[in-house]
């Protein structure tokens, strides 16, 4: 693994990770975390961990964005943190 | 409320950055993690079950009840959504019909549900415009991304994969569908029964599978015995138990996917959604 | 200075695994909005399953994936060449189960919005206090 790669992608994840706790629209904390979710998946391919970051790229960008899309559709968008 | 998070986070993440002059650097070989059993599932794993990829070996068959019971998490889970959210007496609320050809709206409050036809096109209440290009895009990726799945699901002894990945892509692709035409589309397709059904046979599967290994006379989740029936040596009776394991953790992993975003979306009345 | 940039090298995954837990725990204590503490405990989670893949990193291993095929000849495995599969497996099973707990997270704070209109903590406390 080449550790340049690696501390720009964590770097992202945490630039995602703090972005997605602090953007104050439901819906876009939804897409930021899939966001973030895609980076992870990067981070565990370097480490060649290729079967979680399969897992990761089908769960967590994948379908636990669309559950997170689907609950905000059913409640509301507006927060106020 | 703030303040109090911020010392308590603080507090935790110092104590933590002082574990860590205790850990091994990075990527060390003799880190206390690669040096016991690890080594053994990779020295033994490939002669053992004739299973390339180490990951799917241990997960079906050295640890094999572990994944039993995570499997179980799920469909527990899963049957945990249903009970939260699914509500079974449906008022006759209003319904919203369009004529195809005049673009005309209709609103029907209550009362009978007209029956199918081709001019009429029942519409939700939030509804806009499908977009053609969406429809037939996901119309006829679908397909692919199932036979997709069912090679990730097959081929997980040889390359990255395995039941977890390829039981999402499979609930993925049914997802899909439900989201670029309308929910109703989807669920006639692959109705709530059929759904709950897969989510108990997926977990019967890999229970039966362990029993089936019981009857044989030996250990529970022990494929070893399975060669007697499967008519092939013991260590391809391995692999081959493995393989049906995994179809039993996809089929339950898709329907709990499916399940969850069906709820999820119309908020239990599996009727409109996204 | 030239003994602390290997300490650097050697430990800096583990310093910023230990910051994206803070922003998790920070999110799921101080944030005000349910949907915002589910976000926030995923990413707790994805962390601390980060930290547990990483621990199965080897320097110069490759995926466990056992080199075979008809040329590869039977030959004794050293597992120096190959990353620990160990931790894959755990975590592999913890990512899956841990969106299917958020499908059922996500359906209490549905049920929790039909009730109450809202979603976030201290509304919905006050309306219970109300009552």
């Amino acid at each position: 693994m080449i550790w340049q790669l690696d501390l720009a992608i964590l770097t992202l994840v945490i630039v995602t990770a703090v972005a997605t706790i602090a953007v104050k629209d439901l819906l876009g904390c939804a897409i930021l975390f899939g966001a973030y979710s895609f980076l992870m998946c990067l981070l565990w391919a370097i480490m060649a961990a290729v079967d979680v970051a399969f897992t990761e790229a089908s769960v967590g960008a994948g379908v636990s964005t669309v559950f997170f899309v689907a609950a905000v559709f059913r409640t509301t968008r507006r927060t106020r943190d | 409320m703030k303040t109090a998070g911020i010392i308590i986070v603080l507090l935790a993440g110092a104590l933590l950055l002082y574990a860590t002059r205790d850990f091994p650097p990075w990527g060390a070989l003799d880190s206390p993690a690669s040096t016991h059993v690890s080594p053994r599932y990779l020295q033994k794993a490939m002669e053992e079950t004739a299973v390339p990829n180490v990951v799917t070996a241990v997960l079906a068959d050295y640890r094999g009840f572990d994944t039993m019971f995570e499997t179980t998490v799920i469909f527990c889970a899963g049957i945990g959504c249903f009970i939260l959210l699914r509500v079974f007496r449906q008022r006759p609320g209003d319904r919203y019909y369009r004529h195809i050809a005049t673009e005309i709206t209709l609103h029907i409050k209550g009362g009978r549900i007209p029956k199918k036809s081709s001019e009429f096109e029942r519409i939700d209440a939030l509804w806009t415009p499908y977009d053609l290009i969406i429809k037939t895009v996901c119309r006829i990726l679908v397909p692919f991304i199932q036979l997709f799945a069912l090679y990730v699901i097959a081929h997980g002894h040889h390359s990255p994969g395995g039941g977890f990945q390829g039981g999402v892509i499979l609930g993925a692709s049914v997802i899909l569908l439900a989201i670029s035409h309308n929910m109703r589309t989807a669920i006639d397709r692959f109705s709530e029964k059929t759904n709950n059904l897969l989510m108990a046979i997926g977990v019967f599967i890999y229970t039966g599978i362990g029993t089936v290994c019981i009857l044989l006379g030996a250990g529970f989740l022990d494929y070893r015995s399975l060669s007697a029936v499967l008519f092939v040596d013991k260590i391809m009776a391995r692999s081959h138990g493995i393989f049906g394991v995994e179809i039993g953790v996809g089929i339950t992993v898709m329907a709990v996917m499916i399940s969850i975003y069906n709820n999820l979306a119309s908020a239990g009345k599996q009727d409109e959604g996204l | 200075m030239s003994e602390l940039i290997p300490l650097i090298v050697a430990k800096y995954n583990y310093w910023l695994y230990i910051i994206l837990m803070m922003i998790g725990l920070y999110a799921m204590i101080a944030k005000n909005n349910l949907v915002k503490k589910l976000v926030g405990m995923n990413i707790f989670q994805t962390s601390i399953i980060l930290f547990y893949v990483s621990i199965g990193c080897k320097k110069g291993g490759t995926i466990p994936i056992i080199h075979h095929g008809i040329h590869a000849g039977r030959h004794v495995v050293d597992p120096a060449h190959y990353v620990n599969p160990l931790p894959h497996v755990l975590m592999l099973t913890a990512i899956v189960v841990s969106v299917s707990t958020l499908g059922v997270a996500l359906a209490l704070a549905v049920k929790i919005y039909n009730r109450y209109k809202t979603l976030e903590e201290d509304e919905i406390l006050a309306r219970l206090r109300a009552k």
